[in-house]
């Protein structure tokens, strides 16, 4: 396996989708292929920081007040 | 949601508590703008309130429900005239074809970094400067935790498309990510950075992957 083809692999990966024989070849390359390592290594380090990352704010009061117009909105359009 | 489409408020409005949230924040993303999305979250749940009865089932509530907010988002960017804003998703045309566009310099600068050698901290970092020109699969799969089909079902795009997208947006988070530290710890990360812009180049030749 080269870099690309690991490169070409690396959505599925995460995804948990590469089939079991090619998941193989894939570990073996990230094994003996240091810049692999890295690139997955960090990758799924950016990827876990994204999802535990609370990027904007959603106050108590802008909830109650978004609330409160969605459900003016909607029952009035009944 | 069975109770919800026979028009049941109570149960609708258990829906709205349940995701509008994660609407606000997708609406958000995409106009940077906390007034439009506070208008496209109240239009997003109107608008499937009103379509309640022809919701199929055949994808996840949430999954439709989004695909209502970007559509409503990208409609209200559209309307934006003077808007400077450019979708990271969407291709620049060039006379060699078709090419995905560069982000914008969205790096802390060094100085910002100083003393912050740590890959996690300089992440977090980043991450918080680059929210603002996230691309919307990375925000859908990323952020959001949609899986890749549902990403791609909410943007209208192929699950080979979103794959292509997300496959560049997260090289070039992680390489951009590490650049900086890369200039100031040498060895491992400057090696990531060299190999992650060697791959993002492969990536951007039309027609890879």
């Amino acid at each position: 396996m080269t870099c690309t083809d690991f490169l070409k692999q690396l959505t599925d990966y995460f995804d948990g989708q590469v089939e079991p024989e090619l998941l193989a070849e894939v570990q073996t390359h990230v094994r003996e292929c240091h810049h692999c390592e890295v690139v997955l290594d960090t990758t799924r380090q950016t990827i876990s920081i994204y999802r535990e990352h609370e990027i904007y704010e959603f106050p108590a009061e802008l909830r109650e007040r978004l609330h409160a117009a969605i459900m003016k909105k909607c029952t009035g359009a009944r | 949601m069975a109770r919800a489409k026979k028009g049941d408020t109570a149960a609708f409005e258990q829906l709205v508590r349940q995701y509008e949230r994660q609407i606000f924040r997708v609406a958000q993303h995409i106009t940077q703008n906390r007034e439009d999305a506070e208008d496209i979250t109240q239009d997003a749940f109107l608008k499937a309130y009103e379509k309640l009865d022809q919701f199929q089932g055949n994808s996840k509530f949430s999954t439709w429900l989004v695909r209502i907010a970007v559509n409503e988002s990208l409609m209200r960017l559209r309307k934006r005239k003077t808007s400077k804003i450019v979708s990271m998703d969407q291709d620049v045309q060039t006379e060699d074809g078709s090419i995905p566009r560069d982000f914008a310099e969205w790096r802390p600068n060094p100085e910002q970094l100083y003393g912050q050698h740590e890959l996690g901290d300089i992440l977090r970092k980043t991450i918080s400067g680059a929210a603002s020109r996230l691309p919307h699969c990375l925000t859908l799969r990323d952020v959001e935790n949609f899986s890749t089909e549902e990403t791609a079902e909410a943007l209208g795009l192929s699950v080979p498309a979103v794959k292509s997208r997300l496959l560049r947006a997260r090289l070039q988070c992680a390489s951009g990510s590490v650049a900086t530290s890369g200039r100031k710890a040498g060895g491992r990360y400057r090696d990531l950075h060299r190999f992650s812009q060697a791959a993002y180049r492969l990536l951007r030749r039309p027609g890879g992957t």
